[in-house]
C-alpha cells in the first residue's frame, strides 16, 4: 500500500514499508540536499544485504518487558510508516524486531545497545508506554556499521517517557535513522538524542500527537570533529489540538571538514488550535574549517496558537568569556574547555542521566585535548 | 611586598579599521600597603588602563612597560597575568553560562594556587567567604554572572578577589551601580583585602563616593589617557567640590 500526502514542504510524500515503493534519492531532494549520499556505503540504494550485522542487547528493569518478534507482529508498523527508503530496509529487517513495553501505570527503565560488526545492518525498535506509565530508555550505539535503524515509540494516554538514543560509534560508522513518536492524551515525552561517533549520522526524530494535551520536549546535543558529518532533522507535526513541543538542539564542531546539519520543521496545522511550540539551535565552532547549517522551519496553518517561535545561532568562541576566565588565572585551553562544557549543560541536566552526562563531558574533554579533573567538578558543571 | 611599575604606557584600540589612542602615558607606582584611587570624567581611558594591566586583547600596547616585581607584564598571557598576582574587578563582569560558580571558582582556585584546594576545606573557605559578603549560598550553583543582579555581579567580583588573594588589586568601577547598603558591603570586602597590609589596590572610579568607605593614600587625576594630577586623600575632597573641568582643560592643554 502507497499513500501521498503532501508534507510540510508541499512536496509529495511517499508512506510506505515496501522498499521499492521509495525513489533511490539523488541528492537534489530538499531532504537530502545537506547528506553526503556518497559516504553512506550504499546504505540509500536499497542493494545491501542487512541481515544480521548488529549485536542487540537489552536490559530491563522494573515493569518493562522485552520481546522480540516478527516483522508480522502487529505492533510494528502500527504509528509508523517510512517515508524514506532507508527506513523502509529498516522496519522490512529479517532479524527481527525488539519490542519493549511498559505496562499501563507501571514504572521501569530499559536499556538497549546495539553494537555494529562492521557490516551492513538494520534493526527495528518498537517501544510502548502504557496509560499513566513512567520509564526510561537509553538507546546506545556503539562499534562500527553501515546501519538503518528505526523506533516506533507510542506513548499512553497520562504516560510519562523520556527516550535518549545516543550514538557512540566508532569514527567509519554510517547510520541513517527515523526515531517516530506518537504521543496520546496528556502524554509528555522527552526524546533525547546525543551523536558524537560515526563518519555520516542522520537522525530524524519525528513527533506526531494522537489526542490533546501531549507535551513532547526534544533535546539534542551534538560534537562534530573533522571529516565528520552529523545531522539531526526533526518533524514535530502538531495536528491535534492543544499540545505543546519544545525543542532545543546544541553543537559543538571543530576540525577540517566538520559538518553538522540541523533542521527543525515544525508544522502546526488547521485544527491545532491551542499549540505552543519553541525550538532553537545553537552551534558553538570551535575551529576554521568547520561548517554549521541550521534551518528552523515554522510553518502556521492556524493562527488560534498559544505561542510559536524559534530562534537559530552559530558563533565562535566569546573572546569576552574567555578573556574573563583567564583574567582569573584559568589557562585557556581550560577556559576554552569549561566554556564548552557549559554551552552543552543545559541540554544535559534536562536529560538528567548521569551516566550519559559523564560519558559526554569526558568525551569533550578528550576532544579538547584537556583533563577536566575530578569527578566531584563534573557533577557541578552538569548541575 | 609587590611593586607594580607603569611607564610611559601607551595604548591603541582598533576602531573603524584604524587604531585610536587611548592611553597617552601613563606613569603610575602601586606599591604592597599602598590604595591608590584614579578618578577621571567619562571617556577618559581610565578603565582601558584596568583593561590593558589585565591583558584584554582589543587592545594593544604601543609604548612603554608594565612590571609587576621587575616582570614584564606585557610579555605574560592573561591567565599568565592573574597567577602572578594582578586582579581585575571587571566593571561589567561576564556571562559564562552552564559554568557554576562553585566549579568556577574551585577551577580558578586551582589554577591560582597550583594544585586543587582539599574539597570539604574548600567549601568551608567559599562559604565563609559568601557569608562576609552576604551572598545567598545558592548562589554557588547558578551559572557564573547569568542572570544576576547588578550587585550580586560586584560581590561576586569582590569575592573572587579574597578567595583569589592576589598581590595587586585593580578594581575598576567596583562603586558603580550600587545603592549605598551594597556599597558598604562590598567595600569591607575590599578592606578585609587591604587589611594585612601588603597587598596593593589600585580603585579607578568616577565618583568620590567610595572614598568614604575604602581610604585612598593616594588620588590620581585621569584625563585624556593619562595621569594629570597626583596627591593625597585631599585631592579628592577638591575633585567633589570643583569636579572635573579644570583638569579636563589642562588635559587638552597637554
Amino acid at each position: 500500500m502507497s499513500v501521498t500526502i503532501p508534507a510540510s514542504d508541499h512536496s509529495p510524500l511517499v508512506r510506505s514499508r515496501v522498499v521499492s515503493d521509495h525513489a533511490v534519492p539523488t541528492g537534489r531532494e530538499e531532504e537530502w540536499r545537506f547528506t553526503p549520499l556518497a559516504r553512506l556505503q550504499g546504505l540509500h540504494t536499497a542493494t545491501l544485504s542487512l541481515d544480521g550485522g548488529i549485536d542487540v542487547a537489552t536490559r530491563v528493569e522494573g515493569g518493562f518487558h522485552a520481546e522480540h518478534v516478527g516483522g508480522d507482529d502487529a505492533r510494528v508498523g502500527k504509528t509508523f510508516v517510512p517515508t524514506d527508503i532507508v527506513a523502509a530496509q529498516a522496519i522490512a529487517a529479517s532479524d527481527g524486531v525488539t519490542v519493549l513495553s511498559l505496562p499501563k501505570e507501571s514504572t521501569g527503565t530499559a536499556h538497549v545497545v546495539i553494537t555494529g560488526r562492521a557490516l551492513p545492518a538494520a534493526h527495528h525498535i518498537v517501544i510502548e508506554f502504557g496509560p499513566f506509565s513512567d520509564g526510561t530508555v537509553l538507546l546506545e550505539h556503539r562499534g562500527s556499521a553501515v546501519f538503518a535503524g528505526t523506533v516506533e515509540l507510542r506513548v499512553g494516554d497520562g504516560a510519562k517517557a523520556k527516550v535518549a538514543s545516543y550514538q557512540a560509534w566508532d569514527r567509519n560508522a554510517v547510520h541513517v535513522g527515523t526515531h517516530a513518536a506518537q504521543l496520546g492524551r496528556d502524554a509528555t515525552l522527552q526524546m533525547g538524542h546525543v551523536t558524537l561517533g560515526g563518519d555520516v549520522v542522520r537522525m530524524n526524530p519525528t513527533v506526531s500527537y494522537a489526542a490533546p494535551g501531549g507535551d513532547a520536549e526534544l533535546l539534542g546535543l551534538y560534537f562534530a570533529e573533522a571529516g565528520q558529518h552529523l545531522e539531526h532533522r526533526m518533524f514535530v507535526d502538531h495536528d491535534t489540538p492543544h499540545c505543546r513541543s519544545s525543542v532545543l538542539y546544541k553543537g559543538a564542531l571543530q576540525g577540517d571538514g566538520a559538518h553538522t546539519v540541523w533542521i527543525g520543521d515544525v508544522l502546526v496545522r488547521a485544527n491545532a488550535i491551542g499549540t505552543d511550540t519553541y525550538e532553537v539551535n545553537r552551534n558553538l565552532v570551535l575551529s576554521d574549517g568547520a561548517r554549521a547549517d541550521s534551518v528552523p522551519n515554522l510553518e502556521l496553518e492556524t493562527g488560534e496558537i498559544v505561542g510559536a517561535g524559534h530562534a537559530s545561532a552559530t558563533g565562535r568562541f566569546d573572546d569576552e568569556q574567555l578573556f574573563y576566565l583567564q583574567a582569573r588565572g584559568i589557562p585557556e585551553d581550560v577556559a576554552r574547555l569549561l566554556v564548552v562544557r557549559g554551552f552543552f549543560a543545559d541540554v544535559l541536566s534536562r536529560l538528567g542521566l548521569a551516566d550519559l552526562t559523564r560519558e559526554v563531558m569526558k568525551q569533550v574533554d578528550e576532544r579538547l585535548g584537556v583533563d577536566g579533573g575530578e569527578g566531584e567538578q563534573d557533577d557541578q558543571v552538569a548541575s | 611586598m609587590s611593586t607594580l611599575e607603569i611607564r610611559n604606557l601607551h595604548a591603541t584600540v582598533e576602531a573603524e579599521g584604524d587604531p585610536r589612542a587611548i592611553l597617552r602615558g601613563v606613569d603610575l607606582t602601586v606599591r604592597g600597603g599602598e590604595t591608590h584611587a584614579v578618578m577621571g570624567p567619562n571617556g577618559s581611558g581610565k578603565s582601558t588602563l584596568a583593561y590593558v594591566i589585565a591583558g584584554h586583547p582589543k587592545y594593544t600596547v604601543t609604548e612603554g612597560s608594565i612590571s609587576l616585581d621587575g616582570q614584564d607584564v606585557l610579555e605574560m598571557s592573561v591567565d599568565e597575568r592573574a597567577r602572578a598576582g594582578l586582579f581585575l574587578a571587571m566593571q561589567y563582569p561576564v556571562e559564562v553560562p552552564g559554568v557554576s560558580v562553585s566549579n568556577f571558582l574551585r577551577t580558578s582556585a586551582t589554577a591560582m594556587r597550583g594544585e586543587a584546594p582539599k574539597l570539604r576545606l574548600w567549601v568551608k573557605e567559599m562559604k565563609e567567604a559568601m557569608a562576609a559578603l552576604q551572598i545567598d549560598p545558592g548562589f554557588a550553583e547558578r551559572s557564573v554572572n547569568e542572570g544576576f543582579s547588578g550587585g550580586e555581579k560586584k560581590r561576586h567580583e569582590i569575592l573572587q578577589l579574597e578567595l583569589l588573594k592576589p598581590k595587586i588589586a585593580v578594581l575598576d568601577e567596583t562603586d558603580s551601580g550600587l545603592d549605598v547598603d551594597a556599597l558598604k558591603v562590598v567595600a569591607e570586602g575590599v578592606n578585609r583585602f587591604r587589611a594585612d597590609g601588603t597587598t596593593g589596590t589600585l580603585l579607578i572610579t568616577h565618583y568620590t563616593r567610595i572614598l568614604r568607605y575604602i581610604h585612598p593614600d593616594f588620588v590620581h587625576v585621569f584625563v585624556d589617557g593619562r595621569i594629570v594630577e597626583s596627591g593625597g586623600p585631599e585631592l579628592a575632597n577638591k575633585l567633589e567640590e570643583e569636579g572635573y573641568e579644570k583638569f579636563a582643560k589642562s588635559g587638552v592643554d597637554a
